[in-house]
């Protein structure tokens, strides 16, 4: 609670920095704020379990927290990431609407109302809009945001009605209430309930970007700046997943027969189209997009075997940081190859990068590798997980689709590496980044091969 | 502790030589792996003297709630493949002492990282571990071969990383099918070998069916078997020798390996039922293979596809799930290792004093140095199974085991026998003998450090050709242990 409490205060703080010019003081101000709610989160780890705020509006959970500790520790390492972002226009601007998003998602972590789940959606979704939209001479980008702005309006009606015939069936926004009159009445509930799951289904499926609902993924990763593309396939995503999985692990569980079916079609759908569509791509930047709905794919596995309990949710856990921590090493790099390529970040502009900048190339081949799920690389462990909960189950299908279609997901990946230590530079010149930026990605890349080595820490969170 | 150095020292000897330079590398990297054999040498002897010795095990919790330890061990098996590793990386960095390789701090610290995963493949007792090890073995021979291969090998190493990656991937899912039937009386699941062979037989005829075809795949591709095997031709051909005889000498094993340790006693049902349609194959593949390497005129395609049929007789004889067959297959894994990799090291020489491997360009090479004409051919008669050298011991073995399955498809086995020699003989009949062809005019004596390999590697044909029982009553041990597990 604390930790939220700190974010959003350095949102308000922010915007009235412009007013009283300690604009200067605002970033390194930021990553405290940022590290000190991390911390905070320890303090109330197992103290409050169960301790609902707001009339029952937000639950702290030791769920809760983990899910916060991935969105603040990945917040921490994006804001390095994104120091150039907050140097020229706008700046102050830019902190809040961050921070705020921020706010949103981890909120979206803690919801045990629909409510709250339907605020804290707005709060992370609006400011991402117009952050989407932030290099505002940008056509790209400004296309981007108005894609989104509109898609994501389009989710947000469909969860409002979602909620709506589901507090009719049953009478109740509170989670709980719904799971407890879902477990007593679950022969009689009426069919508008039904639709009312799948309404809210399909809204949530919006926002991880499956298909058949990922359209506007691909143009608004690409449209966007970088290093707000980095914030929406990391932080948002796993704020997204924190909610689905509450909604749906939790809440519905009960009626997993009716969401259950849905899902795996959904799942079947994104791993073929993703891995296809970005195997075909030439800018990095739009591959990375495809592959993000192949990982969200892979973390609705997780979901799709529900009677794995916490086992679940640890692999969920897991898989968010790891998919986090891979994508802003993988992010950094072709932050900085598109800026020396004026903004593109096309396959060609990679080649050659083991010579120009050795340290990038060893960087992005790991995350690559993470990506593509090598051991011992972090990634490979979190598709583990998702395989393991779900073999045996009558999903065994999906294991065999996830398997061939990440085949192809190796191909596109390698692309990127064999275009950086086998095709020769376009120019000779080596590349020059910022200090704090090899320390990021050393940290990233150190992380995932950590992560890979000891996943103990994460998987056996909960107990 | 001493299994676990054998681990740990390549590993560590691989990061220090990425951080040198020039030479040094070469000659740290070929120190390091001296130091290595010296380490099993010392873990063989270890082992004959006493088999349960508590320095040739490892086990440590890795992630405790999935049951996933750091198991390794030695046994008979594992530990004749260590050998076979640690025997042979030293003559691949030895060989490479005439190649001028850009950056030879990667390329030597690549082979040393692999050749900690290659031992840690031979010697894994925990499933998990096994995987993770096989897969790692595959990063440092994927760059391998993608820096330092020839024309048009990014697509090429592109297509062998596919072909092996997705069969590991399936072979997870097979182990992964194992490991979740384990543990129904204790309500723990483990991923250790023993508990892995309990669940596996556990499984009725179908499920044991799902998870040997699973498993098998993996290993078909790695070996390769035919249809498995169409990444194999380019990929060798476009390697780097060193990375050839990576492929060929150790990686190869590790498909056959596999089968012997982590398939066979898994699966028992599931080989009764499928075991014929595998063989099959096999055998097929032996015949495809020699008969395409018939016609090749690429010297080193044709040991390729040599391997081929080398490796179908081994999977073959391993599948004929009998005490001979699978001794065999062990013996003639060491004797093929050490082949072809001398094989492939005299296709090194030709294409570098000649300036071809095109068989019709050359000719009478015997003429200019009858002395490497011997090394050639005894290293090409070890390879042909001649009486006296290294591959006759497995090849009797396994056409025996083979026969013991089945006459008819031993019939057919042997024919690999009779192929063989004819394109090793016709092969070296055309390079080595016949009329002086301009491209021999060149070819001036060796350079010490092939010499020096070539040496090795025939004294070692023929030596464990005369006198083979060390490594025989090893294999013969290590197969008694498996055959314990098939009952």
């Amino acid at each position: 609670m604390k930790g939220r409490l700190i974010i959003s205060g350095l949102g308000i703080l922010a915007m009235l920095a412009e007013i009283f010019k300690f604009k200067k003081v605002l970033y390194p101000l930021v990553l405290i704020g940022i590290l000190a709610a991390y911390a905070l989160g320890f303090t109330e780890w197992n103290a409050n379990y169960n301790i609902e705020m707001f009339s029952n509006m937000i639950r702290f959970d030791n769920v809760a927290l983990a899910f916060s500790g991935v969105i603040l520790a990945t917040a921490f390492f994006w804001f390095i990431l994104a120091n150039d972002y907050f140097e020229k226009d706008h700046v102050t601007d830019h902190f809040a609407l961050v921070l705020f998003a921020l706010v949103g998602a981890l909120m979206l972590t803690a919801f045990s109302n629909m409510t709250t789940l339907f605020l804290g959606i707005e709060i992370l979704s609006i400011p991402m809009y117009v952050l989407a939209a932030s290099r505002k001479r940008d056509l790209a980008s400004n296309e981007a945001g108005f894609k989104y702005l509109i898609m994501g309006s389009f989710a947000s009606g469909f969860l409002l009605f979602g909620i709506a015939l589901i507090y009719g069936a049953t009478g109740s926004f509170d989670l709980m209430a719904i799971r407890a009159y879902i477990s007593h009445n679950g022969a009689d509930l009426p069919a508008f309930f039904y639709a009312g799951v799948l309404l809210v289904l399909v809204a949530m499926l919006f926002k991880v970007s499956a298909a058949p609902f990922h359209f506007w993924a691909p143009d608004v990763y690409e449209g966007s700046p970088t290093v707000i593309t980095a914030l929406m396939s990391t932080i948002v995503k796993t704020a997204a997943f924190a909610a689905f999985m509450r909604l749906f692990l939790v809440t519905f569980g009960g009626v997993n027969e009716t969401w259950g079916i849905v899902l795996a079609v959904v799942i079947a759908l994104s791993l073929v189209v993703s891995n296809i569509t970005a195997a075909t791509q030439q800018s990095v930047k739009r591959m990375l997009a495809y592959s993000s709905i192949s990982h969200a794919a892979f973390m609705l596995m997780a979901i799709l075997a529900n009677n794995r309990g916490m086992a679940s949710v640890s692999a969920i856990l897991y898989y968010s940081l790891a998919y986090s921590i891979g994508s802003i090493a993988a992010f950094t790099v072709v932050y900085h190859v598109s800026k020396q390529e004026s903004g593109s970040s096309n396959i060609e502009a990679f080649n050659g990068l083991a010579k120009r900048h050795p340290l990038m190339a060893v960087c992005m081949t790991v995350a690559m590798l993470s990506l593509a799920g090598i051991p011992v690389t972090s990634g490979f462990f979190a598709k583990y997980f998702v395989f393991s909960l779900l073999i045996g189950t009558s999903y065994n299908w999906l294991i065999i689709l996830a398997i061939l279609t990440s085949a192809v997901g190796v191909y596109y990946y390698f692309k990127v590496i064999i275009a950086m230590y086998f095709k020769a530079p376009a120019k000779e010149d080596g590349i020059t980044i910022d200090s704090s930026h090899v320390v990021l990605l050393l940290l990233t890349t150190l992380f995932t091969i950590a992560l890979g080595l000891v996943p103990n820490f994460v998987i056996e969170i909960f107990g | 502790m001493l299994v676990g150095l054998l681990i740990i020292v390549p590993l560590i000897a691989g990061l220090l030589v990425f951080g040198t330079k020039g030479k040094a590398s070469r000659n740290i990297a070929l120190g390091f792996s001296l130091v290595e054999f010296a380490l099993s040498i010392v873990a063989f002897f270890q082992y004959k003297h006493n088999p349960a010795s508590a320095d040739l095990v490892l086990n440590c919790t890795w992630v405790e709630s999935l049951g996933i330890h750091f198991a390794v061990g030695l046994d008979a098996l594992s530990m004749l493949l260590v050998l076979l590793t640690t025997f042979l990386i030293p003559l691949i960095i030895l060989s490479s002492f005439k190649n001028e390789y850009e950056k030879p701090n990667s390329f030597y610290g690549l082979i040393l990282i692999m050749q900690m995963a290659l031992v840690g493949v031979f010697t894994a007792n925990d499933g998990f571990l096994f995987y993770v090890f096989w897969e790692l073995a595959l990063i440092p021979i994927y760059f391998i071969c993608l820096l330092w291969g020839g024309e048009n090998r990014g697509a090429i190493t592109f297509k062998f990383f596919v072909y092996t990656l997705l069969g590991s991937l399936f072979m997870l899912v097979g182990l992964i099918y194992v490991y979740s039937h384990t543990g129904f009386e204790t309500g723990i699941k483990s991923w250790a070998i023993a508990d892995l062979y309990q669940a596996g037989r556990s499984l009725d005829v179908n499920q044991q069916s799902f998870v040997f075809w699973c498993i098998f795949l993996a290993f078909g591709i790695k070996m390769p078997i035919f249809p498995l095997h169409t990444w194999q031709p380019d990929t060798y051909v476009n390697a780097p020798t060193q990375g050839t005889m990576l492929l060929s000498g150790i990686m190869l094993k590790m498909g056959t390996f596999g089968l012997i340790k982590w398939l066979l006693p898994l699966t028992p049902l599931a080989m009764e039922k499928w075991g014929g349609v595998a063989i099959g194959l096999s055998v097929f593949g032996i015949i495809y293979a020699s008969c395409i390497a018939i016609v090749q005129k690429d010297y080193k395609r044709l040991i390729a596809y040599s391997s081929i049929a080398h490796v179908g007789l081994i999977a073959a004889g391993i599948l004929s799930c009998t005490q001979q067959g699978i001794q065999g297959g062990v013996m003639q894994m060491l004797a093929h290792g050490v082949n072809v990799v001398g094989l492939f090291l005299i296709a090194d020489i030709l294409l570098r004093h000649t300036g071809t491997r095109d068989i019709d360009k050359l000719g009478g090479i015997r003429s200019m140095n009858g002395n490497f004409a011997v090394l050639f051919l005894i290293i090409m008669l070890g390879s042909v199974a001649l009486p006296l050298t290294n591959g006759f011991v497995g090849e009797f073995l396994l056409i025996n085991g083979v026969y013991q399955y089945s006459a008819v498809t031993a019939g057919f086995a042997a024919l690999t026998v009779v192929l063989g020699a004819v394109y090793m003989l016709r092969s070296y009949q055309s390079i080595m003998l016949g009329e002086r062809k301009d491209s021999a005019i060149a070819f001036g004596s060796l350079v010490g450090s092939d010499k020096l390999v070539l040496y090795i590697i025939c004294f070692v044909i023929v030596a464990f050709g005369v006198y083979p029982a060390p490594l025989n009553d090893l294999a013969e041990e290590g197969t008694k242990l498996i055959m314990q597990n098939l009952k």
